[in-house]
């Protein structure tokens, strides 16, 4: 079944753990949380399924609030050629996480309206319509904890609590997964680190068990033994 | 309600499917033996695209990965955890022990690191050593065979060192190390701490048809797909299942007592279906119990009767005493000499390709017993998490913390794969005051009553984890790296991690011939009800440094042979 299918079949309540949900949910886009509830179509129980999907079809951030989050994500990952918070889902994913974790509801809640009122008081408008200047001086004074400080300020503790959830967002997705240039998550035959790379570090394999370490071209040869534990194969 | 009796008789019903439950299904299934397996979770198996979380991108889940639903991560193949919905247990006073349970075919071992260490000789006779605890009643020389045979049917890899108590086995080769863990070995070395090849159940050659070769994806805890790793679902009850046509399976059915008869012998088990939540009865010749320690010994105690007062086989007033976890402490050193690396595939296999056995002697220490070294790092993939804090380790490098804007991207990359961690898991000394009883006050959501635990630790195992502390420290000092964190101290308990945190919790039922002070013989075969078997973690004297369950798999095996003899013999 193709993702049209398959998202086609949800909405008639036919097919896979989610619709069970979907069922449940009053109101509402129906099309918009079946295509939600697809994007994560991975190992769940019932249970779990019907969970994520609930958690989907709720809204947390108000306009508002969607849009300040936006452009502080931004500012905390600009954009460059490999790729953006856009890309990356990072509106998608705090709002998932506010509801997954309620604890991330007050202090991302508050800490956005409290930014608000230092920036009406210092400026006169919400932070989203200071300019990038003000923005930019405004960040500097809460993105750098105080080392002496035993614990920090509410704003500071906010800003390090919505960067985490940035840049998490971001290195979590395809985007930066592959800026970062991890290369695995996928069938491979791991034969030791290159040789370029023992050598800049000044190590290599020792030795004395060199003979006993998997000779990969014989993985697939049975395995069988002597009496005393030698491999043979 | 009336309980519904299930029509067919059994030669032998088993409770619990994971690594001793698995192993039972097997032998005594392809001895020919009818077989019923009854588990409190669901069938699972890891190629059923329905429940695979392998080769996952973390995107592909909602919370990225976080451990928000399950306790190890979004992609962790273990339904269940420490805490249960529906399925509480409680504390006497203000003692503490975290409790970990499984719900599905396969139990834990459908989670663990597959770390597969066989006790050696001195780990069935500790107490000859220190005078604490007990000793085995059996040695290594009656359990060595049946490691053998595991060794053979499961696949494990590892290096034979000769060590004398750690005991070279039947080892497909193991893979080579990756670059952290070669800094680890130059450091632990010059520390003096030894370094050996790790030994896990992973295929890394070809042992049958049925099981696939690893392709080092590094996920074994999410339970693989082409069967390269070991979990008892995939490896011992599917095909049990599906080859011998005498295998039984009742899924979602909740073991609440096993039943008996006016002699006080046992006839069957009594089970909760989870799904039309209506009460079972199985009736069958022998009961094999392999709910976990914990659970096989709730079960004990909850089956009472005029012959049994103090729960099934338990007028010793054993069953639930000695229960011991693994002692645990970690701690992580920052390595500059690995940043900013060229990235390559390091997944390799799902966890460690080296580890450090205990290596020192007990006569200069100021605690009894030992802990192995367990190291990780590299270039992992991100999951939630990755990124919190990305520049903590500037203050190590005298640059400001914290900041915003493109440099995140320049400081990640360059602290990709340069942070290495230790842990130490240990032998902590089983207690008779250290137990789990029932809760005469509460009932879980299938109205079974609920354990209740009471577990300290004592200066035994505090000293040992600070001890463990002092090594990590040295070996990161000797990598060339610097300690991460503060040493706790003796409020912290020095790291010692809670009970029951390392999840290798045994000793509930312990073995032993006399009958006044253990619940099971020398075949896990309890003293006072000769037709019921435990062949989970329960029987354990001691836990030895060994993660337990090569252990729990050679024992279940020898006492299936054992029931297979007594039931031809005609003898129970």
């Amino acid at each position: 079944m193709d993702r049209r299918q398959s998202i086609q079949s949800l909405l008639m309540g036919s097919a896979m753990v989610g619709a069970l949900a979907l069922e449940s949910c009053v109101g509402g886009d129906k099309e918009a949380l079946a295509q939600k509830v697809w994007d994560h179509q991975y190992g769940r129980t019932p249970k779990e399924m019907e969970h994520d999907s609930r958690l989907l079809a709720e809204v947390f951030f108000n306009e508002h609030e969607q849009k300040t989050i936006h452009r502080l994500a931004h500012l905390i990952m600009p954009a460059n050629e490999h790729g953006d918070i856009d890309q990356a889902g990072t509106l998608e994913f705090i709002e998932f996480m506010v509801k997954e974790y309620p604890g991330f509801q007050s202090p991302l809640r508050g800490g956005l309206m409290g930014l608000d009122h230092r920036c009406r008081k210092e400026y006169g408008t919400p932070f989203i319509s200071l300019t990038e200047d003000q923005q930019h001086e405004v960040l500097t004074s809460i993105a750098y904890p105080d080392p002496e400080a035993q614990v920090q300020r509410q704003e500071v503790s906010f800003f390090a609590t919505l960067r985490n959830l940035v840049v998490t967002s971001y290195y979590t997705s395809a985007v930066g997964i592959a800026e970062l240039g991890y290369q695995g998550n996928q069938p491979n035959v791991w034969d030791g680190v290159p040789q370029e790379v023992l050598e800049e570090h000044g190590l290599s394999y020792p030795e004395a068990w060199m003979p006993h370490f998997l000779d990969v071209t014989k993985r697939n040869t049975q395995a069988e033994w002597d009496d005393e534990g030698n491999l043979i194969t | 309600m009336q309980i519904i009796d299930q029509s067919k008789t059994y030669d032998v019903v088993i409770v619990g499917s994971g690594a001793g439950g698995g192993m039972a299904t097997k032998v005594l299934s392809e001895s020919g033996l009818n077989v019923a397996v009854v588990e409190a979770g669901p069938y699972f198996d890891p190629a059923d695209p329905a429940q695979q979380t392998q080769f996952k991108w973390p995107y592909e889940s909602p919370r990225r990965g976080a451990s928000t639903q399950r306790a190890f991560g979004d992609f962790d193949a273990l339904y269940g955890g420490w805490e249960i919905e529906g399925e509480p247990y409680t504390q006497v006073g203000d003692t503490k022990f975290d409790w970990f349970r499984a719900r599905m075919m396969g139990g834990r071992t459908n989670h663990w690191g597959r770390i597969s260490l066989r006790f050696g000789p001195e780990d069935f006779k500790s107490k000859n050593k220190d005078g604490l605890g007990e000793n085995w009643p059996i040695s290594y020389e009656d359990i060595k065979p049946y490691y053998d045979k595991v060794d053979k049917l499961i696949g494990i890899f590892g290096t034979k060192e000769g060590l004398h108590n750690e005991p070279d086995g039947f080892f497909l080769p193991p893979p080579k190390p990756r670059l952290h863990e070669l800094y680890y070995k130059m450091g632990a070395e010059k520390t003096g701490v030894k370094v050996i090849p790790s030994r896990m159940s992973i295929v890394t050659k070809r042992i049958n048809q049925e099981r696939g070769v690893c392709y080092y994806c590094n996920q074994c805890s999410r339970s693989c797909q082409i069967y390269a790793d070991f979990s008892s679902s995939s490896c011992l009850v599917i095909p049990a299942h599906k080859n011998t046509g005498r295998v039984d399976l009742y899924m979602n059915a909740m073991v609440r007592e096993v039943t008996t008869d006016d002699e006080g012998r046992a006839t069957g088990v009594l089970y909760v279906n989870k799904e039309d939540r209506q009460e079972y009865r199985i009736k069958a010749k022998v009961v094999v119990l392999a709910a976990s320690a914990c659970s096989s010994a709730r079960i004990l105690l909850n089956s009472k009767s005029p012959q049994h007062p103090n729960g099934l086989g338990n007028s010793s007033d054993t069953v639930g005493r000695y229960l011991h976890d693994s002692t645990g402490a970690d701690r992580m050193g920052f390595v500059p000499k690995l940043m900013n690396r060229k990235i390559y595939n390091e997944d390799g296999v799902g966890g460690l390709h080296l580890y450090s056995p205990w290596w020192l002697d007990n006569k200069k220490l100021d605690f009894p017993r030992g802990y192995h070294i367990e190291v990780w790092g590299g270039l992992g993939m991100p999951s939630y998490g990755f990124g919190f804090n990305h520049n903590y380790l500037n203050e190590y490098l005298g640059l400001p913390v914290g900041g915003y804007g493109p440099k995140i991207r320049e400081e990640v990359r360059q602290y990709y794969g340069a942070v290495v961690g230790m842990s130490g898991r240990g032998e902590s000394i089983a207690l008779r005051d250290n137990y789990c009883e029932i809760d005469p006050n509460v009932v879980d959501e299938f109205g079974i009553p609920v354990l209740r635990f009471h577990y300290k630790w004592s200066d035994h195992e505090r000293k040992q984890a600070k001890h463990m502390h002092d090594t990590f420290e040295q070996i990161i000092e000797n990598m060339g790296g610097v300690v991460l964190g503060q040493k706790p101290g003796a409020d912290q308990n020095y790291g010692l991690h809670t009970p029951g945190r390392i999840i290798h919790e045994v000793g509930t039922t312990r073995m032993g011939d006399d009958p006044k002070t253990s619940v099971v013989n020398r075949f896990e075969q309890m003293h006072e009800v000769d037709n019921v078997f435990i062949v989970d973690g329960g029987p354990f004297v001691s836990q030895a440094d060994k993660n337990p369950t090569w252990t729990i798999l050679a024992l279940a095996w020898r006492t299936s042979d054992y029931i297979v003899e007594a039931l031809k013999k005609q003898n129970i």
